[in-house]
C-alpha cells in the first residue's frame, strides 16, 4: 500500500463527504412533516430504546439519521444548550434557529478538523403558533443548514422519497393524513422489485410537536394510539422478501466493521451474508430481514459510483 | 469580546459534556449561574432579603396536596403579599419553599430544569427518591449562604408512577439546611408558622380523607398559622389573595382551581366569625 505524499484539500473534503453520504444512505429513513396541528416526526425504527426522534425544548424537536452515537451526542448537546439558554434568559428565548445553528457549527468544525466526519443528517423542528410559522431546519454532515418548507426526508433513499412527497404533500393536513402520507413515502422505496413495502406500527417511531399543548409540545405516539392512526394495511401488500444470497454487503468500509455505535444499519458492513452475527447483541433487530436495503448498499458499493442515480448525493448537499 | 468568549466556551462545553445532570453541566460551563457558587461578604445577611414563610403538605389516598400562604416578610415589614411559594416541579411532583425568597425561587427554577433535563436526555423520569436526593444536593450547596442567614428550606412532594405504591401513593420529603432529607408520613409543615400549622393539621387531617378534605385541612391550617404568626398571611379578602395549592396524583400535578380555594377559605372565615375562638 502506498501513501500519497499530498492530497489536495478538495480531494480530502470529497473523500469525507463520500464517507458521510454512504453512512447516511445506509440507514433507514426519517420524515418530518408540518401538519395542521403541529409537526410530525416519523422514523423507521424497530428499536424502542435507541431513539431517532427526541424532545429538545418546549416547542423544539429533533430527528436524525446515521450513526447513533454521533447524533445522540448532538442531541444531548442541543438539550444542554437549550436548557442553559432558557435558564439564563427565559423559556421563550430558545429558538430552533439558534439550536440548528449551534449544531451546524459543531458539525462544520468536526467535518473540517477531524479525520472522520460525523455520518449524520438531522432535522431541528420548531412548532409555531400557526402552520405557516413552523420551522424545519435540515442540517447535514458538513454543517450545511437548510430551511425546508413543509417537510424533510432524510437517510436511505431520501431523494426518491422527497420526490414522491413533493407531489403529494400539502400544508394543513390533519394528523392521520399526514401520517399516512409520510409512511407511504417511507415505504415507497426499498421493496422487492421496486414495490412498496408495508411498515407496521412496531417498526415506526412516531412523535408530534403538538401546537395546542401549553408548554412542552412534544408527545410520542405509541402502541394502540399509533395503530389506530395508521391506515389499514393494503390487502395484498407484499412482505419485504429477504434476498439474502444477493445481500453480500460490501466490505469496503473496513473502518466500520465492528462499530457498536451504529444502531441504524441493518447489516454492519463487512459481515457475512447472514444479517445477524455482526449485530451488537444489545440492539437486536428482530424479524427484520436484511433484504432490500442491504442489496441496495451492496449494489451501490460494488459499482463504485456513489453519485449514480437516485441514491447519489443530494445535489444541494455540497454547499 | 468577553461575552463572546464565554458563550463559545459554554457552547463547546455542551458538546464535550457527559452525564444527564443540568446542575453538573452548569458547574462546568457556567458556574456563575449556580446558587451557592457566589462569594459572599463575611457578614450576617439575614435581614437583607425577603423571607418566605409557611408551607403545608398533606397526603390523601390518591396522592398529596401542597399549599402555601402568599406573604414574604423583610424584618417587620410585609415585603410581598402575593408571592408564589409552591410550584409544580414536573408532571408528578411539586415543591414548596421557605426561607430567603430570592435564592429559594432560583433554586426551584434550577430544580425544575434539572428534572426536565434529565427526562429529555435519558428518555425517562428520575424516580421520586432520585428527585428528592437531587434537591438535597442543591440545598447542601447553599450551606455557606445558609450560615450567614440566607437559608432555604424546601418541602418536596410527589408520586412515583413507576412504583405505584398503593399504601402511600403520595409522599412528602422535608429538608434541613445541611441537605438532610427526611421522609414524612401523613402531613408536614415548614416555615415560620409551621408549629401552628402542624398542630392544626394534627386535628384537621384524616388519613382516609379525599382530596377536597385534604385541601380544606391545608387551607384551614394555613389560616391557623396566620392567626398566630405575623409572618404568615391569611386569606386576604380585601385584595382577593388566597393560598396557592397544588395536588399531585397519578393523573399528574395540577394547581387546585382558585375558585375551589376561595370557596374553602371563605367558608373557614365564615365559620370562625360565627364562633370566634379566644386564642
Amino acid at each position: 500500500m502506498t501513501m500519497p505524499f499530498y492530497a489536495s484539500v478538495e480531494q480530502i473534503m470529497r473523500d469525507r463527504s463520500e464517507l458521510a453520504r454512504k453512512g447516511i444512505a445506509r440507514g433507514r429513513s426519517v420524515a418530518v412533516l408540518s401538519y395542521a396541528d403541529g409537526v410530525l416526526f416519523i422514523a423507521e425504527n424497530s428499536s424502542t430504546a435507541l431513539r431517532k426522534v427526541s424532545e429538545i425544548y418546549d416547542r423544539i424537536g429533533f430527528a436524525a439519521v446515521g450513526r447513533y452515537s454521533e447524533f445522540d451526542n448532538l442531541r444531548t448537546a442541543g438539550i444542554r444548550l437549550a436548557d442553559m439558554r432558557g435558564y439564563s434568559y427565559d423559556r421563550r428565548d430558545v429558538t430552533g434557529w439558534q439550536l440548528a445553528n449551534s449544531i451546524a457549527h459543531a458539525l462544520n468544525s468536526i467535518f473540517t478538523e477531524q479525520q472522520k466526519p460525523y455520518e449524520v443528517e438531522l432535522c431541528v423542528a420548531e412548532v409555531g403558533a400557526t402552520a405557516a410559522q413552523d420551522q424545519l431546519y435540515r442540517v447535514i454532515y458538513d454543517g450545511s443548514i437548510f430551511d425546508e418548507p413543509g417537510f424533510v426526508v432524510m437517510g436511505g433513499q431520501a431523494e426518491a422519497m422527497t420526490t414522491s412527497l413533493r407531489g403529494t404533500y400539502q400544508p394543513g393536513l390533519p394528523l392521520a393524513d399526514a401520517l399516512a402520507l409520510g409512511v407511504r413515502a417511507l415505504a415507497s422505496v426499498g421493496g422487492a422489485n421496486g414495490a412498496p413495502r408495508t411498515l407496521p406500527a412496531e417498526q415506526l417511531e412516531v412523535a408530534v410537536l403538538d401546537r395546542s399543548r401549553p408548554q412542552r409540545a412534544f408527545r410520542r405516539i405509541t402502541g394502540s394510539g399509533l395503530s389506530d392512526l395508521l391506515p389499514a394495511p393494503a390487502p395484498a401488500a407484499p412482505e419485504p422478501s429477504a434476498t439474502e444470497p444477493a445481500a453480500e454487503p460490501a466490505a469496503a468500509d473496513a473502518a466500520d466493521a465492528g462499530d457498536v455505535g451504529r444502531g441504524d444499519t441493518l447489516v454492519p458492513p463487512g459481515s457475512t451474508p447472514d444479517p445477524h452475527p455482526g449485530e451488537p447483541p444489545s440492539m437486536p433487530h428482530p424479524e427484520v430481514p436484511a433484504g432490500d436495503e442491504t442489496a441496495e448498499v451492496a449494489a451501490r458499493d460494488a459499482d463504485g459510483e456513489p453519485g449514480k442515480g437516485e441514491s447519489g448525493p443530494p445535489p444541494e448537499g455540497n454547499a | 469580546m468577553t461575552d463572546r468568549a464565554a458563550s463559545m466556551t459554554s457552547q463547546e462545553a455542551a458538546f464535550r459534556a457527559s452525564g444527564s445532570s443540568f446542575t453538573d453541566f452548569l458547574a462546568d460551563a457556567a458556574p456563575q449561574l449556580l446558587p451557592g457558587r457566589r462569594a459572599l461578604p463575611p457578614t450576617a445577611a439575614h435581614d437583607l432579603a425577603p423571607i418566605a414563610t409557611t408551607i403545608v403538605a398533606g397526603t390523601f389516598p390518591g396522592g398529596v396536596v401542597l399549599g402555601g400562604d402568599r406573604r414574604a416578610t423583610a424584618g417587620n415589614y410585609i415585603a410581598q403579599r402575593d408571592i408564589q411559594k409552591v410550584y409544580a416541579s414536573d408532571a408528578f411532583s411539586a415543591v414548596g419553599i421557605a426561607g430567603t425568597a430570592g435564592i429559594a425561587i432560583e433554586m426551584v427554577r434550577l430544580f425544575t430544569v434539572e428534572l426536565e433535563h434529565y427526562e429529555k436526555i435519558e428518555g425517562a423520569m428520575l424516580s421520586l427518591d432520585g428527585k428528592a436526593n437531587r434537591l438535597a444536593t442543591m440545598i447542601r450547596g447553599n450551606l455557606g449562604a445558609a450560615m450567614q442567614g440566607l437559608a432555604v428550606v424546601p418541602i418536596f412532594v410527589g408520586v412515583d408512577p413507576e412504583t405505584n405504591d398503593e399504601r402511600r401513593p403520595g409522599r412528602i420529603f422535608s429538608y434541613d439546611v445541611t441537605g438532610g432529607v427526611y421522609e414524612e408520613f401523613g402531613f408536614h409543615s415548614i416555615g415560620s408558622g409551621s408549629m401552628f400549622a402542624k398542630s392544626a393539621m394534627k386535628k384537621l387531617w384524616h388519613p382516609g380523607g379525599d382530596r377536597d378534605a385534604t385541601v380544606r385541612a391545608v387551607v384551614e391550617s394555613l389560616y391557623d398559622a396566620a392567626d398566630d404568626d405575623s409572618a404568615t398571611g391569611g386569606p386576604d379578602l380585601v385584595r382577593r389573595l388566597f393560598p396557592i395549592l397544588f395536588s399531585v396524583s397519578a393523573a399528574g400535578a395540577e394547581r387546585i382551581p382558585e375558585t375551589q380555594v376561595v370557596a374553602v377559605a371563605e367558608a373557614i372565615v365564615a365559620e370562625r366569625s360565627a364562633a370566634p375562638r379566644q386564642d
